[in-house]
């Protein structure tokens, strides 16, 4: 059961990805700053100017903008459903463990789903 | 060049990655973070960022199958993961501030170690005589299976609990250092120090590398380091390149092409941490 969440997971947000990669390709709009050709060097160089304002990076914003067909916030929403799947797969467990009656391991399991969402706390921070 | 063009390379490339990762058993972060850094001229961040994805995409997508259900050790993986997932929450925030030459020379030495614990011949597959330690029995951490090989149950039991949790600790802060699996360093705290059966120690090492991951991998997003023009066509082409590498070449396992590969990553290591010195890593 669990592994048929995991697979499901990866191909959603594949198959999102795939889609904003698409109509990227198609429609030569990110819904953001272009990328030009003169831009690569910056791009590969990490430069400021090529990454905020390129795609976004708050959750909020990336769905807000998916929503309305932005290509680039329609990868960045394929990214975050795939780093969301092993975290529904935690969550899964613990369902499993209190299913079970093992207390200990679903205790275990609860603080390893707190640390996968704290990180995004941190990260923000 | 067109960044159309320049999509379709990494694309192109990944997918080689991919498959050569499933080929050798190290996956394709590890071989595509110096394809991107030292032939494509990326900054090191970008290429671990795009890294970090598409190892949770191998290992959650390619890995799950019935048979590896069965031999996973739920309880094992779950106790280390608390390991793995805090160690790798500290690694994907030390990355954010050392520089990238710094994380060059680190992603170099794990690489040529990894490619040479690949490189040895592998261990006993079921390790005879291990008594369990109390610590391991207190927390149900031995376990049994089924041996579709041996064609028997075999029972297990584990030992070494502190020392294994050390190791997946350092395993997970690798892992979101370098936005690497390091399932070689998991495999290494499970076979060889809590004393696993090899076939338990690369389910259960498979089945936490998604999560750790997961948790380094929020930090990067927020970070800014998914890039969508890089990340995406790199994650996408190594899902489709594992998959691909692990149906085709399977029979290729322990060929002597393996060897030829894993003394060519060691030099692109050694490369990695050569160029990390002198300062022309990005």
């Amino acid at each position: 059961m669990i592994s048929y969440v995991l697979r499901g997971g990866v191909l959603l947000s594949a198959a999102v990805i795939l889609c904003g990669i698409t109509l990227a390709a198609v429609t030569r709009d990110t819904g953001y700053a272009p990328i030009q050709p003169h831009h690569l060097p910056d791009i590969l160089a990490f430069h400021p100017a090529a990454g905020p304002g390129y795609f976004p990076t708050a959750p909020a914003a990336v769905l807000q903008a998916a929503l309305i067909g932005k290509p680039y916030a329609i990868i960045g929403l394929g990214m975050l459903l795939l780093i969301a799947t092993p975290v529904l797969r935690v969550a899964l467990s613990v369902v499993f463990f209190l299913a079970q009656r093992d207390w200990l391991y679903a205790g275990i399991t609860v603080f390893v789903l707190t640390v996968l969402l704290a990180s995004l706390i941190v990260g923000v921070g | 060049m067109e960044p159309i063009t320049f999509s379709a390379i990494l694309f192109g490339a990944s997918v080689l990655a991919g498959a050569l990762g499933a080929l050798l058993g190290l996956g394709g972060g590890v071989i595509i973070v110096p394809v991107l850094t030292l032939m494509a001229g990326l900054n090191i961040h970008y290429a671990i960022g795009a890294s970090i994805v598409s190892v949770i995409a191998t290992s959650s997508g390619a890995a799950a199958t019935y048979v590896r259900d069965r031999i996973t050790n739920l309880r094992l993986g779950m106790f280390l993961e608390i390991a793995t997932t805090t160690g790798a929450v500290i690694g994907a925030l030390v990355a954010g501030w050392l520089p990238g030459r710094v994380l060059s020379v680190v992603f170099g030495l794990v690489l040529v170690h990894a490619a040479w614990t690949m490189f040895r011949s592998p261990q006993e597959d079921v390790p005879a005589g291990v008594v369990g330690s109390p610590l391991a029995t207190r927390l149900r951490l031995h376990g049994e299976y089924f041996d579709p090989s041996l064609r028997r149950q075999v029972k297990y039991q584990i030992t070494g609990v502190p020392e294994g949790f050390g190791m997946m600790w350092l395993a997970g802060l690798i892992s979101g250092l370098l936005g690497i699996g390091s399932g070689v360093f998991k495999v290494i705290a499970m076979d060889i120090m809590m004393r696993a059966p090899l076939k338990v120690s690369t389910t259960t090492s498979n089945f936490m590398i998604g999560v750790t991951a997961a948790a380094s991998a929020g930090i990067y997003f927020l970070r800014g380091d998914i890039h969508p023009f890089i990340a995406a066509p790199v994650a996408l082409g190594i899902l489709l390149g594992t998959v691909a590498g692990t149906h085709l070449l399977l029979h290729l396992r322990g060929a002597a092409i393996r060897k030829v590969f894993l003394v060519v990553l060691i030099v692109v290591a050694l490369q990695m941490i050569w160029r990390g010195i002198q300062g022309t890593i990005r």
